[in-house]
């Protein structure tokens, strides 16, 4: 600051080569090395802070589920059906219905959502109507499920009558997810460098050629990641299965997808609605068994992703 | 030109492609304008000039590679056995196959070894043994020695040069009539350089070779001709030891001597 910016004599040494410009000695700056370094430290704290507040709630949660559920947690559990009678209860139909319904979203939404990502990726024009698609469709993974629920009544189960059956709340999940799916799958399809593309079309390939053999199968781990995720938020959906009717007592198993159906998040809010304390604690177990699909889910996606990896 | 003259003696030189009044547009903005040039059989041209020149644009023109960019326009004539590759009835995909392409950053398949050189026969239907086929082109790049114990290894376990070199073996399986490189040496080190080199000069006795380079000692060391283009005009067309020595056009030396550019 104290040095003067120009020559001695004046403005006209400005554009001298000569002229001294900054002082050597750094006099313009004001490094303040350890103000900081300790704005860093603050910002590592709070993340760390972040971390530890998401885990630790998560912990608690599952500490406090298991105390109350895994006394009831037995075969027997597994394998009867519901009863009033609390110590009779079990959670067959539920457990049967989650996994039938989970098969018939994933077999429906996958095939759609991939199909859908890659014609937004790679066919569509770029087009103001691309644009909007793309919009609507980062809308409709914003739309609460309960509208689903009654999109589900009155399209599946009343136009199409298939009842309060396992195909139409599959089919309903199924709208339910493909949104997050089509988004996640166009994002690993778009992490897909583009000089593969060129090097397919190079040789000669048609574009079919060159997504079935090279962006596929390089995109293929985050679409598996994406699906899986998805899935594991259609299990735990409750809201629209009970809109579109799904019962809460079944003592029979779902053999096919016209049967009528209960699901394990509807089971358990079924239990916790009931006043006797026994019935909490079967709600709780339910709540492991739930969590438990979830997390082999979780597993099986990291599972799939580290196969495909390995391959490429 | 002087391509007329061959060692053999006064034979005509057959021409492997020519443009007639060929321009390039991204958008509105012109990228190359009104080009004409013939690329002779079994020769290495060279495309030289400062970096937006436009000559990687016009290498794309070649094997219609600028089809996958939306806003590319191509207007005039590439010819290539007497059919311009832009007709309406000519298929990109027919053409790729006949101008094989070299990019610029190595981009082998996160495939085996053997499958990226095999990729272009399975999707072109080669009725062959791809085997001996795939064996042929990792010889014909100056490969094979150096991976043909380990054909089911990642192409991405090879060095930086090792796959480009399979990236022109994969480019020679399908039996192209030209080689298209876009700069294929700026992302290697001086020895994987210059053994990329040997190897274009190799590839001239079966191929026609259209090479683009920013390197003008790399164009003066493996062409036989070199185009100079300047903001998307050719300014030059010559033999390569002429357009370096005693170039016709002043800008031309100009830019050869580093006065700009």
């Amino acid at each position: 600051m104290s040095a003067p910016p120009f020559g001695p004599h004046g403005a006209e040494h400005v554009t001298a080569p000569t002229a001294p410009s900054i002082d050597p000695r750094g006099g313009r700056f004001e490094p303040r090395i350890e103000t900081r370094r300790r704005k860093g430290r603050v910002f590592q704290a709070l993340c760390l802070g972040a971390v530890i507040f998401g885990i630790a709630s998560l912990v608690v949660l599952l500490v406090d589920v298991a105390a109350d559920g895994l006394d009831v947690l037995s075969i027997d559990f597994l394998t009867r059906y519901a009863s009033r009678i609390p110590s009779r209860a079990g959670i067959r139909a539920p457990i049967l219905g989650s996994l039938w319904v989970m098969a018939l979203v994933a077999a429906v939404s996958f095939p759609l959502g991939v199909g859908a990502a890659l014609y937004l990726e790679e066919y569509a024009p770029k087009s103001w109507f691309t644009r909007m698609l793309q919009t609507n469709i980062a809308n409709l993974a914003g739309v609460p499920s309960i509208v689903y629920g009654i999109l589900g009544l009155a399209v599946f189960v009343r136009f199409f009558a298939l009842g309060r059956s396992v195909l139409a709340g599959a089919l309903t999940l199924a709208l339910l997810i493909l949104p997050v799916i089509i988004i996640s799958a166009q994002e690993a399809i778009r992490a897909v460098p583009n000089s593969l593309r060129e090097a397919s079309y190079g040789l000669g390939a048609t574009r079919w050629q060159t997504i079935r053999h090279q962006v596929l199968p390089v995109a293929m781990p985050g679409i598996l990641t994406g699906t899986i995720l998805a899935l594991s938020r259609a299990i735990g959906e409750t809201a629209p299965l009970i809109m579109i009717g799904a019962l809460t007592f079944i003592a029979f198993d779902p053999a096919t997808p016209l049967d009528s159906f209960t699901v394990l998040p509807i089971q358990i809010y079924n239990w916790v609605t009931l006043p006797q304390e026994e019935f909490r604690h079967l709600a709780a177990g339910g709540i492991v068994v739930l969590l438990t699909a979830l997390l082999l889910m979780n597993a099986s996606a990291i599972v799939l992703r580290n196969r495909y990896r390995k391959k490429l | 030109m002087s391509t007329e003259i061959e060692e053999a003696g006064a034979v005509r030189t057959r021409v492997a492609l020519k443009t007639r009044s060929l321009s390039v547009h991204y958008g509105d903005s012109p990228a190359v304008r009104d080009i004409t040039l013939e690329v002779p059989t079994n020769r290495i041209v060279a495309f030289i000039g400062p970096s937006g020149c436009g000559k990687s644009t016009l290498l794309r023109c070649f094997n219609r590679m600028n089809d996958l960019i939306p806003a590319a326009r191509v207007d005039g004539e590439v010819l290539f056995h007497g059919r311009d590759l832009y007709a309406p009835d000519v298929d990109p995909v027919e053409v790729r196959r006949k101008v094989g392409m070299v990019f610029q950053k190595p981009n082998p398949f996160p495939k085996s070894i053997f499958e990226n050189v095999a990729f272009g026969l399975r999707i072109n239907g080669f009725k062959d043994d791809i085997g001996e086929r795939v064996e042929q082109s990792l010889r014909a790049a100056a490969l094979w020695e150096e991976v043909k114990n380990r054909l089911d290894a990642g192409a991405l376990s090879l060095s930086g040069g090792q796959q480009q070199r399979l990236c022109i073996a994969r480019a020679l399986a399908v039996e192209p009539e030209i080689l298209l490189m876009d700069e294929p040496a700026s992302a290697l080190d001086p020895t994987a350089t210059s053994r990329i080199e040997d190897l274009i000069r190799d590839l001239k006795r079966d191929y026609t070779i259209v090479i683009v380079t920013h390197n003008m000692q790399q164009a003066a060391r493996v062409s036989d001709e070199t185009a100079f283009l300047y903001l998307g005009e050719l300014i030059e067309f010559n033999e390569t030891e002429r357009l370096f020595t005693n170039p016709d056009n002043e800008r031309t030396e100009a830019y050869i001597t580093g006065r700009f550019g």
